[in-house]
């Protein structure tokens, strides 16, 4: 019990997807803006990464270990979110259309988050366990979760800062984001 | 190699054959009419219309959301097609288009250096905004970078300024704006906006029956920009050169000037431009919404049916007005005389409604000439009645049919009819000694009007005070000024005559103020044995006037539409529809005797609600309505920092020259005085926020004036 808890707080802390990996970036800066956009994200994010994680983790596992095809992962993994994706889409609109209608167009922009495919590709190469790649996972998911939602906070009040013509807008994003990325640095070393 | 091909292959074709079945089994019916309707949108995926996509707006417009013209890049013909897909009618497809509404007032400077993004947004959710100008806008232009069509740009006073050609009306700027400068309408929307509890409303324009945006066509003339004046009154009233003329402007008792010195000269200013725009020998364009196929009786073409068919015109509705005299106008010609509104005038504005494409029966007679039904077999879709008040209340006492007796509208409307036609026949005999009963408009206009025709001595015999006089004040002032005298207080019991039956005396009882009534006034109640002889030879009775229902016979097909007991037709006060639902009614038929602007006002309500009706919506309230009633935080009480400035005079003719005729005796304002008139606007409650009052509470604000 005790090591999943070490892992859940090292991937959402120490290793966090967005700002101590640097996976993930374009939906971290184009989906900041404002945090009702960045709430939709975060959650669609947790939905689909915790699907993904364990379905590639599932393939990995008993088709291309098995067939010692480890170098099909990229392209395989590929395959599988894109399709997973679709999937889950369809099966949320049939299902839980208020979750669909809630998540709405932040779904299909997830077939592109390489935060996604990042995380099953950690999962493989660290040789989780399922419960494992469970956990890791999840907890990626939140820690992306964590940094966007934080992130757009800050932005929204940046708008309000005074700050000098040349470092306006995506300028003073970037710095906001490497300030954000130092502070998550301070986590390191606690594992 | 050949196992990773089968693998990737396998794993492709699960991944496929998972999602076909998927498809099959998470199946959720979609209206086919989506796809249908995508097909049709110009495939752009812009976003301009505001839904996500081609898709999005497919979608919202099966679900009834948005309407079939939503695609602002694709042309009429597509909208009918899709419009053809939903087995609707297009509707008018009017436009929608952005408008700067604020009043482009002076900008005041900027009060502090402000360094953050130069966004609207952001400085209103930091400060409530950097300079304090008249309107609120911060001029930062969120607006222009919001709109994808390029159709904003920044007006040289600082203020955005849409480029109708360009706009599409997707609302961009209207969401992009933290101050609501813009908004985004129908031409058809802005013209049925009344009056609400939170909209920035002058008091002035709170108290204007006809609910004209004053301080704005005000700035106009301040501006020197006649043709916004006078376009800013036509979006209200289309009877500006009337008003101008005869209206007794309540909105100036209101005026917040009026409580540090003179008020405004609001009408003055009204008639100013109103003149302007007659003088300058063109019309400006009415513009009116396409077609919509409906055809509407108006019935009774004084101020209230021509109002009425004026703004139904414009919304696009067929109106044909239906009248029992020769000519248009109803009270405004047959009742208040050449010198007061000139009938050239009066023809000038009623041929610029006409023109709008409305059709005039003159000389039929509701109950007479036609009726309801004959109507309905005409195919008209609702019927608006604004039949007015023509009938004259009696005097109910002895002698008031011996010759020499008249009454009011009688009397004026006989004088009007005859002194219009063509070959004047003057056959009214006037009297040397005249006497008119009563105290209102029509008392004044029938001395006034005798004074003209020459009679010896003119007088008015009131029941109460001067102070009771319903008559407009000016009106009043000048029949003093024209040589008539006053007898207050002096109720008539009869006229007496001689043995050929022609009047020789009036008979009245002298009254004084008793105790205050419930209301506060006090009511005159006679002196006992204090009747008193005048000696006259023509008297006439305007003691007030009522609707003329007689139309509603017991056999005819109406005999159920509601009357109030004072034989006004009954209806609701704020969509003004019978209990007859295609019968709406306005004007003095439904207030009893009024105002032009009443009537007028009463004319665009029914005409708001006409048209929700013919669209087959519920006829509703105006939500949140402020009719007739006041914000009362707007009325503030004190006026402080006013350089005194003098209110400006209205030039009139001499009396001497007056009285000799029918020439208009009021004249209208010179430019200058005009413009110096209209820069004494305070501009009231329009200041949407001061930045210094927000941010520090040491330094009181100042009054813009
Ligand atoms: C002498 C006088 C002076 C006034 N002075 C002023 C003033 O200075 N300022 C001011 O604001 N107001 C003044 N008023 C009041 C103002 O004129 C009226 O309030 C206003 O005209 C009402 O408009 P309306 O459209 O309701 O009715 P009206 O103007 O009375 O019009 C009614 C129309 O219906 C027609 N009609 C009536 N019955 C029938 C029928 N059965 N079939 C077909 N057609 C019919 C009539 O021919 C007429 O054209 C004055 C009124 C009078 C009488
Ligand atoms: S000062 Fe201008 S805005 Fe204020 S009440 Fe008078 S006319 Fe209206």
């Amino acid at each position: 019990m005790g090591d999943y808890l070490v892992l859940a707080f090292s991937c959402v802390l120490i290793n966090n997807i967005l700002l101590a990996q640097y996976l993930g970036n374009c939906p971290f800066l184009g989906t900041s803006k404002k945090m009702e956009t960045a709430v939709g994200m975060a959650f669609a994010v947790v939905f689909v990464l915790v699907m993904a994680g364990l379905i590639t983790w599932v393939i990995n596992t008993l088709v291309l270990v098995k067939f010692n095809l480890a170098y099909l992962r990229t392209i395989a993994f590929i395959l599988v979110i894109a399709s997973l994706v679709q999937f889950v889409e369809m099966f949320l609109k049939k299902s839980i259309p208020a979750l669909y209608a809630g998540l709405g167009i932040f779904l299909p922009l997830i077939t592109t988050n390489c935060a996604v495919m990042g995380v099953c590709l950690i999962n493989v190469n660290e040789e989780y366990t399922f419960l494992q790649a469970l956990v890791s996972s999840f907890a990626y998911a939140v820690g992306f979760g964590l940094a966007l939602i934080l992130f757009a906070g800050v932005r929204e009040r940046i708008l309000l800062a005074r700050v000098p013509r040349p470092l306006q807008d995506t300028s003073i994003a970037l710095v906001t984001a490497g300030i954000l990325s130092l502070t998550f640095f301070a986590f390191r070393g606690w594992v | 190699m050949i196992e990773a091909v089968m693998v990737m292959l396998g794993v492709g074709a699960t991944c496929g054959a998972a999602l076909s079945l998927a498809s099959k089994i998470f199946y959720v019916y979609e209206d086919p009419r989506i796809a249908e309707v995508e097909g049709l949108l110009a495939g752009a995926n812009c976003g301009g219309c505001g839904y996500p996509g081609c898709a999005g707006a497919a979608a919202a417009v099966v679900a009834g959301g948005a309407p079939p013209g939503v695609c602002v890049v694709a042309d009429m013909e597509t909208a009918v097609a899709v419009a053809g897909v939903m087995g609707i009618d297009p509707g008018t497809m009017e436009p929608f288009l952005s408008l700067n509404t604020c009043d482009g007032g002076n900008r005041a400077e900027d009060r502090f250096e402000y360094m953050g993004v130069n966004t609207c947004q952001a400085l209103s959710a930091l400060y409530g905004g950097k300079r304090e100008c008249r309107v609120g806008c911060l001029g930062l232009g969120d607006c222009i970078r919001s709109c994808k069509f390029d159709a904003i740009h920044m007006g040289e006073d600082g203020y955005p300024v849409a480029d109708e050609t360009k706009c599409v009306g997707c609302g961009a700027c209207e969401k992009a704006c933290p101050k609501s400068i813009l908004t985004v309408r129908t031409m058809s929307q802005r013209l049925l906006h009344f009056n609400q509890q939170d909209n920035a409303l002058a008091p002035c324009q709170q108290t204007c029956p006809a609910e004209i945006d004053i301080p704005t066509y005000i700035d106009c003339i301040r501006r020197g920009d006649y043709e916004g004046a006078v376009d800013t009154i036509r979006e209200r009233n289309p009877l500006l050169l009337t008003c101008g003329r005869v209206c007794p402007h309540p909105c100036e008792d209101y005026c917040r000037r009026g409580l540090a010195e003179e008020p405004v000269s609001i009408n003055q200013l009204k008639r100013f431009v109103a003149d302007y725009e007659m003088n300058s020998g063109s019309r400006l364009p009415i513009p009116c919404a396409p077609d919509t196929g409906k055809k509407i009786a108006v019935v009774g073409g004084g101020p209230a049916g021509l109002t009425c068919a004026y703004f139904l015109r414009r919304l696009g509705h067929g109106v044909t007005i239906f009248d029992m005299m020769p000519k248009l106008g109803g009270m405004v010609r047959y009742g208040i005389p050449e010198y007061r509104l000139p009938k050239k005038v009066l023809e000038w504005e009623i041929e610029g409604i006409l023109d709008l494409g409305i059709d005039h029966r003159p000389n039929v007679k509701l109950g007479a000439d036609f009726d309801i039904q004959s109507l309905k077999d005409e195919g008209f879709d609702a019927i608006f009645l604004g039949v007015g008040a023509w009938k004259d209340y009696s005097l109910r006492a002895e002698g008031e049919d011996l010759k020499g007796c008249f009454t009011g509208i009688d009397f004026l409307t006989r004088f009007a009819v005859d002194q219009q036609s063509a070959e004047p026949a003057r056959d009214i005999p006037i009297g040397r000694k005249c006497i008119v009963i009563g105290g209102g408009n029509t008392a004044i206009d029938c001395v006034r009007t005798l004074v003209r025709l020459g009679a010896e001595e003119v007088s008015i015999v009131y029941r109460r005070t001067r102070k009771e006089m319903p008559a407009n004040e000016v009106e009043i002032v000048a029949a003093e000024h024209e040589g008539v005298q006053f007898h207050f207080l002096a109720a008539p019991t009869r006229i007496i005559g001689d043995d050929q039956g022609q009047a020789t005396h009036l008979e009245y009882q002298k009254m004084e103020l008793g105790e205050p009534d419930a209301s506060g006034r006090r009511r005159p109640v006679p002196i006992e044995g204090s009747e008193t002889l005048m000696e006259t030879d023509m008297v006439i009775t305007a003691i007030g006037q009522g609707p003329d229902v007689s139309f509603i016979s017991e056999n005819s097909d109406i005999s159920s539409l509601g009357v109030t007991r004072w034989n006004t037709i009954d209806g609701d006060p704020e969509t003004l529809q019978s209990n007859i639902p295609y019968i709406f009614a306005a004007g003095d038929a439904y207030t009893g005797a009024s105002l032009v602007v009443e009537a007028i006002g009463g004319g665009r309500r029914a005409a708001r609600a006409i048209h929700l009706y013919l669209a087959e919506e519920d006829v509703v309230p105006v939500p949140k309505s402020l009719r007739k009633k006041h914000i009362p935080e707007s009325l503030f009480e004190r006026v402080e920092g006013l350089r005194p400035s003098k209110r400006a005079v209205m030039p009139e003719l001499p009396v001497k020259e007056r009285i000799q005729g029918f020439e208009e005796a009021d004249l209208v304002l010179a430019e200058k005085d005009a413009l110096a008139e209209a820069s004494r606007c305070l501009n009231c409650c329009r200041l949407c926020y001061n930045p210094d009052l927000q941010i520090s509470s040491e330094q009181p604000a100042e009054e813009s004036a």
